[in-house]
C-alpha cells in the first residue's frame, strides 16, 4: 500500500506542504546514494524521489543529464535501483522512482510493478509515459497498489488536465515552466493560476517540480501547492562535492534548509 | 492487412503512438490537427506541387541503368534519381512539405536535427526560401566527417549548434532538438528528418516523401507497362524507403530495407536495428531499437552518418512484423565498393547510405530473371562523401 496519501493527509492537517528532493541512484555510486537517501530523510524529506538513469533522457537538463551519465559509467540500472530500494525499505519516508519508459517496457511493466511493490516502492513518474500509451502499465500498477504519478506541463489544454488528474494516483506532478529540468532563478509569473485551474479539476494533491533551486522559492511555492519537488539544485551539489567526504552532511544541510522553509 | 494506418492515435500496429514528456503532448496534437487540415487543403498541395516542380526539380527521373544491369547480370535495375533534387537528397520533398506546414501554423523558428548533413542543408534550404528563422542540430562527430554540409548550411544562413553528448551522432541531435523543443515550442516548429518521432511525424514524413513512390509508379508504367518486381532502399530512420514502398503497399511488388551493417552485425558496430535490434521507445515512439539488456540505448556504427541511428520508423517496423517488407544489411565495405561501382560505370557518385541499396541490389540482382525489374532508390548524391571517402583510402585533398 502505498504511503504517499497518508503522507500528503497529514501534512494538510497541519497546513504544511510536502518536501520531495530528488538525486539520481548511482550518482556517484549506489552506496552514496543509500546514504543520501537516509540523509534526506532525516533532513525533513516528506518523499524522496530516485532518478533511474537512462542514456537519452531528454526531459532533462545539463545537470541531471550529467548525473545519469555518471551513474551509466558506474553501471547502475533499473535492476539495482530497485534492490536499492528494497534495502531501504525500512525507512518511513515514501520512495518514488522516476525513469524513463524504455527501460522499464525492457524489464517488463509486470516484473517492474511487483519489484516495485516488493522492494516498497510507493509511486512511479515516468516523463515519457503520458496517459494515452499508459493503459497496460496502469493495470499492473493497480494490481500492486503501486501509485502512478503523470505530469501536466504549462502547454496541458483543459481536456489533458482532466486526463492526466484522472489517472495520476499518489499526487499530480506539475511541471512549473515550458522546458527541460534545471535549476532556474526566477519563478513563472502563472504559477499561480495554472494550479489553481489543476486544483478546481480534482482534489488530488499537487507537487510542483522543475527550477526550484532555492528555500526562498520553495517557501513561495508551499503557499500554493501541496508539495515542492528540488532536483537539479541537489544534484549539483552532489556534482559538486563528488569526492568530498562530507558530501552526505552538505546535502543534508542543504535539503534541511529547504525543509526549514517550507514548516516555518 | 489494412493500409489505413497509423490508426487515430499514430499506432503501426503495437508500435508507433507518442511517447514523449507531457509538454509536447498538446503541441503534438495541435500539430496533427493542422496538417490533417493542410492535407485536405487544395491551396496548399498547389503551392507544394509548385514548390517541388519548379524549384526541387521534380519530377526526378527513373533511369535505366544498362551498364549496372550487365554488370549485375539479372534483373533490370533502374535508379530513381533523387540525387538530382535540389540539394542533392529526397530530405527537400519532407522540409518543403513541413516549412509550408509551419509557416501556415505562423511558427517562426524552425529546428531539426541532421546526422550527415542532408536533412539539415534541406531544412536551412526551405527556411531560406520561407524567411523562417533556422537552427541545426547536429552531433559533433558527425560535423568533423560532413564539414561540406556543414558550411552550406552556414551558408544558407542556418545556425549549426554542435552536439557533443552521448556517441555525439544523429541520436543525441535529435535528443537536443527534442530539449529545444520542449522549451521553445510555444514559437517553435520542429522539423523532424525521418519517419521517425512522435506521431503524426512518422505519417507525415511518409507522406510528404510518397512522392517518390509515386512518380516512380507512373514512370514505370510509361517505361515498361508494369510495375516492377521489386523496390530497394537504404534505411536508416527509413524515410526514403517509406516514400518508395508506400505508394505500392497493396501492389504484388516486393520490397527490400537495407540497413547499415557497418563493422559487420556480429561485430556489434552497426545500426541495424530492424535486423539486429528489438522492440522499445525513443524519440518519442515504439520502434525496433539497439538496446542493452537494461534498456539503454546503444551507440551506432556506419560510415553512412545518415544511417548511423538506433532506431528505425515505425512504419517499417510494422511492415516487418507483417512481413510486408523484408530487410537484410550490407556492411561499410560492401556499400564503399558500390559506390566505387557506381562511379565508374555509370558516372553517378552516389550517396554512402544509398551505396548499401546498391550493394545489396548487387548480391540479389542474380537470383531474378534477365526481364524482371528491380528499381533502386538513390536518395542522395555522393559530393558530401567525397572528403571521407578519400581520407578512408589515405588521399589528402
Amino acid at each position: 500500500m502505498s504511503r504517499i496519501n497518508p503522507t500528503f493527509d497529514r501534512l494538510k492537517k497541519r497546513g504544511q506542504s510536502a518536501l520531495i528532493p530528488f538525486i539520481m541512484a548511482g550518482d556517484p555510486d549506489i552506496k552514496t546514494t543509500e546514504a543520501l537517501v537516509l540523509g534526506m530523510a532525516e533532513a525533513g524529506a516528506d518523499i524522496i524521489e530516485l532518478g533511474v538513469p537512462f542514456s537519452d533522457p531528454i526531459a532533462d537538463g545539463p545537470t541531471i543529464q550529467a548525473a545519469s551519465h555518471r551513474a551509466l559509467q558506474n553501471g547502475v540500472n533499473l535492476k539495482e535501483v530497485l534492490h536499492m530500494a528494497e534495502r531501504l525499505s525500512g525507512i518511513d519516508t515514501p520512495l518514488v522512482l522516476m525513469t524513463y519508459f524504455n527501460p522499464v517496457f525492457r524489464y517488463g511493466l509486470r516484473n517492474f510493478a511487483e519489484s516495485c511493490g516488493r522492494s516498497g516502492v510507493d509511486g512511479v513518474i515516468i516523463p515519457d509515459l503520458p496517459p494515452e500509451e499508459a493503459g497496460l502499465w496502469i493495470g499492473e500498477a493497480r494490481k500492486v497498489s503501486l501509485d502512478t504519478i503523470f505530469l501536466i506541463a504549462p502547454t496541458s489544454s483543459s481536456d489533458r488536465i482532466r486526463l492526466v488528474s484522472r489517472y495520476s494516483r499518489g499526487f499530480i506532478y506539475y511541471v512549473s515552466v515550458t522546458g527541460v529540468t534545471g535549476a532556474r532563478e526566477n519563478l513563472p509569473d502563472d504559477l499561480e493560476p495554472a494550479i489553481k485551474r489543476i486544483k478546481e479539476q480534482n482534489k488530488k494533491p499537487v507537487a510542483v517540480g522543475f527550477g526550484i533551486s532555492t528555500p526562498e522559492q520553495a517557501k513561495k511555492i508551499g503557499l500554493l501547492a501541496d508539495g515542492v519537488i528540488v532536483g537539479s539544485a541537489i544534484v549539483k551539489m552532489v556534482e559538486e562535492n563528488l569526492r568530498h567526504p562530507e558530501l552526505t552532511l552538505k546535502v543534508k544541510d542543504f535539503v534541511s534548509s529547504f525543509a526549514q522553509a517550507l514548516k516555518s | 492487412m489494412q493500409k489505413n494506418f497509423p490508426d487515430r492515435e499514430g499506432h503501426f500496429g503495437v508500435l508507433g503512438g507518442k511517447y514523449v514528456p507531457e509538454t509536447l503532448m498538446d503541441p503534438l496534437i495541435q500539430l496533427e490537427k493542422a496538417y490533417r487540415s493542410v492535407r485536405r487543403d487544395p491551396a496548399f498541395r498547389k503551392e507544394l506541387n509548385s514548390y517541388l516542380k519548379d524549384y526541387a526539380g521534380r519530377p526526378t527521373p527513373l533511369y535505366f541503368a544498362k551498364r549496372l544491369t550487365e554488370e549485375f547480370k539479372g534483373a533490370r535495375i533502374y535508379l530513381k534519381r533523387e540525387d538530382l533534387t535540389h540539394t542533392g537528397a529526397h530530405k527537400i520533398n519532407n522540409t518543403l512539405g513541413q516549412a509550408l506546414l509551419a509557416k501556415r501554423m505562423g511558427k517562426k523558428r524552425i529546428i531539426a536535427e541532421t546526422g550527415a548533413g542532408q536533412h539539415g542543408v534541406a531544412t536551412a534550404t526551405a527556411a531560406a526560401l520561407l524567411d523562417l528563422k533556422c537552427i541545426v542540430y547536429m552531433g559533433e562527430e558527425d560535423i568533423q566527417r560532413q564539414s561540406l554540409n556543414v558550411f552550406r548550411m552556414k551558408l544558407l544562413g542556418a545556425e549549426v549548434i554542435p552536439v557533443s553528448s552521448g556517441s555525439k551522432t544523429l541520436k543525441d541531435a535529435v535528443n537536443e532538438a527534442l530539449r529545444d523543443w520542449v522549451t521553445h515550442v510555444r514559437d517553435t516548429y520542429y522539423l523532424l528528418g525521418s519517419a521517425v518521432g512522435p506521431h503524426p511525424y512518422p505519417m507525415m514524413v511518409r507522406d510528404f516523401q510518397s512522392v517518390i513512390g509515386r512518380e516512380t509508379k507512373k514512370q514505370v508504367l510509361e517505361k515498361e507497362g508494369r510495375l516492377p518486381d521489386c523496390l530497394i532502399a537504404c534505411v536508416g530512420g527509413g524515410s526514403n524507403a517509406i516514400g518508395l514502398f508506400y505508394p505500392f503497399f497493396k501492389d504484388n511488388v516486393r520490397f527490400i530495407g537495407v540497413e547499415a551493417g557497418g563493422l559487420g552485425v556480429n561485430s556489434g558496430k552497426h545500426a541495424a536495428s530492424l535486423c539486429a535490434g528489438s522492440i522499445g521507445t525513443l524519440h518519442g515512439s515504439k520502434s525496433y531499437i539497439l538496446q542493452s539488456d537494461s534498456g539503454n540505448i546503444l551507440e551506432t556504427h556506419s560510415f553512412a552518418p545518415g544511417l548511423d541511428y538506433p532506431g528505425v520508423g515505425p512504419e517499417h517496423g510494422y511492415y516487418k512484423e507483417s512481413r510486408r517488407a523484408e530487410y537484410v544489411t550490407v556492411t561499410d565495405e560492401e556499400a564503399l565498393e558500390a559506390f566505387h561501382l557506381l562511379s565508374q560505370t555509370e558516372g553517378i557518385l552516389p550517396a554512402l547510405e544509398s551505396a548499401h541499396a546498391l550493394a545489396y541490389t548487387k548480391k540479389i540482382a542474380p537470383s531474378f530473371k534477365r526481364d524482371e525489374i528491380v528499381i533502386i532508390n538513390l536518395s542522395g548524391r555522393g559530393d558530401k562523401d567525397v572528403q571521407s571517402v578519400a581520407l578512408r583510402q589515405g588521399v589528402e585533398l
